[in-house]
């Protein structure tokens, strides 16, 4: 729970330069997830994942300026200004932002408004390398620049105003007393849902990597190639969390600084009980704990505190990490053997279920009456809406820019067929069949 | 079938807007926004295994 002390005035200098502070700090989660997706492929693919994480980045940046912002609607005014609004049962419905385009008049923005432009621009590229990952191996970097602009310009965007910019689903409290309408103070649902969703949409259209899954037998196994990259881009992850769960408490919920160091505690509980859970787990059903799966369960816990940090008790932060860490690697194992769905970076399992998890956390720990019914609300409109969309859109696109690489090129890797050369060219490279 | 599963899934968020509008007391809000999501898992459930190969089949 958030203290209801305020030893800096909230809307101050000081106050909007700390947030400033922290959202600098936060791309370096961003710069975590670039290694874990590039360390989870393979090395054959592995300069083509890392070169595909900045230009995924980069497009969605640029999505976002051109036309994301006006959807999200944080410009001009001040956040929630801006929106169209339509009336139905007698309640206004801001469904879409009708902010400025091309960053117009963002220099007079007031602080506010440009530090919540500045975290939706972070969080845009955050959700867009989630898909990224897990297209590994086999989707191409022109088809990929042309989903992530879709991701990023439009989709993102609009669940942001939906949930940050004054939308219907933030008038929920308001409107329909519930609680204080739908709360996700960092992302959980507006990056991390949206991206795991991205994620499996992709997986359809894309199918599974080239053997995969054998005419007889089991899945094949196929490791990430450097576990090092895995882990340490956990390690790096959680820095740029702990500045990505403050900086929205402070834009979100206007967090007193004295709840900063509780958000903070909260954020590493969670993903240490979701790594000790993942390594229970992963101890009793193999024998040995697992890297990537690990790794998966950290990452779950990190999505999970951006639901519940800002809103939780450190045990209750505990309880909720310790959920994650034990659905994600149950749930990897299930989509991969038993649903034929191949997440090489488990993004599923780690974005959008854990995110999904922490927002119906929230509606749990949250103390208004009427929180869960309003986090469940926002559920239906993330899942029932997303998911179909972004299938439609990525459908219509792979029309025109075919998203699977041909059979020869993920043969010979990503790397040699889109780049001309390999990550480690001293290496050998090892063929399908040595997995087996 | 994974289309179907995909176009249930819409369906479910009106369930559960429309139990926002009709419904003002908060035990029937609650069980009909829970009935949305639940359609939803449905139409997910649908849609997953609209996916899956059947038996026999080769993969890429």
């Amino acid at each position: 729970m958030i203290p209801t002390s305020i030893p800096v005035p909230a809307n101050s200098d000081a106050y909007y330069g700390l947030a400033l502070l922290l959202l600098l700090l936060a791309p370096l989660a961003i710069g975590g997830l670039a290694l874990v997706n590039t360390g989870l492929g393979r090395s054959r693919s592995a300069a083509q994942a890392i070169l595909g994480n900045l230009v995924v980045i980069s497009v969605a940046v640029i999505a976002f300026a051109l036309f994301g912002a006006a959807i999200a609607g944080n410009l001009p005014g001040t956040p929630g200004g801006a929106g169209h609004t339509f009336h139905a049962a007698g309640l206004p419905w801001n469904w879409i932002g009708s902010g400025s385009f091309l960053l117009s008049g963002f220099g007079a923005a007031p602080a506010p408004a440009q530090l919540a432009l500045l975290f939706e621009m972070f969080g845009v590229a955050f959700a867009a390398i989630i898909p990224w990952g897990s297209g590994a191996d086999r989707w191409r970097l022109a088809a990929g620049c042309a989903a992530t602009a879709i991701v990023a310009g439009i989709v993102c965007p609009l669940v942001m105003h939906w949930v940050w910019g004054g939308g219907w689903l933030a008038g929920l409290g308001p409107n329909f007393s519930l609680g204080a309408g739908f709360i996700d103070p960092a992302g959980a649902a507006t990056i991390h849902v949206v991206g795991g969703l991205s994620a499996l949409a992709l997986i359809w259209l894309l199918g599974p990597r080239a053997g995969k899954y054998p005419r007889t037998g089991i899945s094949t196994a196929m490791p990430g190639h450097n576990a090092v990259y895995v882990l340490f881009g956990c390690l790096l992850s959680l820095v740029g969390w702990l500045a990505w769960n403050a900086a929205g408490a402070i834009l979100w919920m206007s967090a007193p600084l004295a709840a900063l160091p509780v958000v903070a505690v909260n954020t590493v509980l969670s993903a240490t009980s979701a790594l000790g859970a993942t390594l229970a787990v992963t101890r009793y059903r193999f024998g040995k704990p697992d890297a990537s799966l690990c790794a998966n369960g950290w990452l779950a816990g990190l999505v999970t505190s951006s639901a519940c940090a800002a809103v939780a008790t450190p045990l209750e932060s505990i309880f909720a990490g310790i959920v994650a860490g034990v659905i994600t690697p149950l749930l990897v194992e299930l989509l991969e053997l038993a649903l034929s769905i191949d997440d090489p970076s488990g993004a599923i399992a780690a974005h959008a279920t854990a995110g999904l998890w922490g927002l119906i956390a929230v509606g749990f720990f949250a103390p208004k009456p009427g929180q869960l019914v309003a986090q469940l609300a926002g559920i239906a409109a993330i899942l029932g809406l997303v998911l179909p969309l972004v299938s439609l859109l990525f459908a219509l696109i792979n029309r025109f820019v075919p998203f699977r690489v041909d059979p020869d090129g993920e043969r010979m890797g990503m790397d040699l067929h889109e780049l001309g050369g390999g990550a480690y060219p001293e290496f050998v490279i090892h063929r399908d069949e040595s997995y087996r | 079938m994974k289309y179907a599963g995909l176009l249930v899934m819409p369906a479910g968020f009106f369930l559960a807007v429309a139990a926002l509008v009709l419904f003002p007391a908060p035990g029937p809000r609650a069980a009909f926004v829970l009935c949305g999501v639940a359609v939803e898992i449905l139409g997910l459930v649908v849609a997953v295994r609209g996916h899956m190969p059947a038996k026999g089949d080769s993969r890429p």
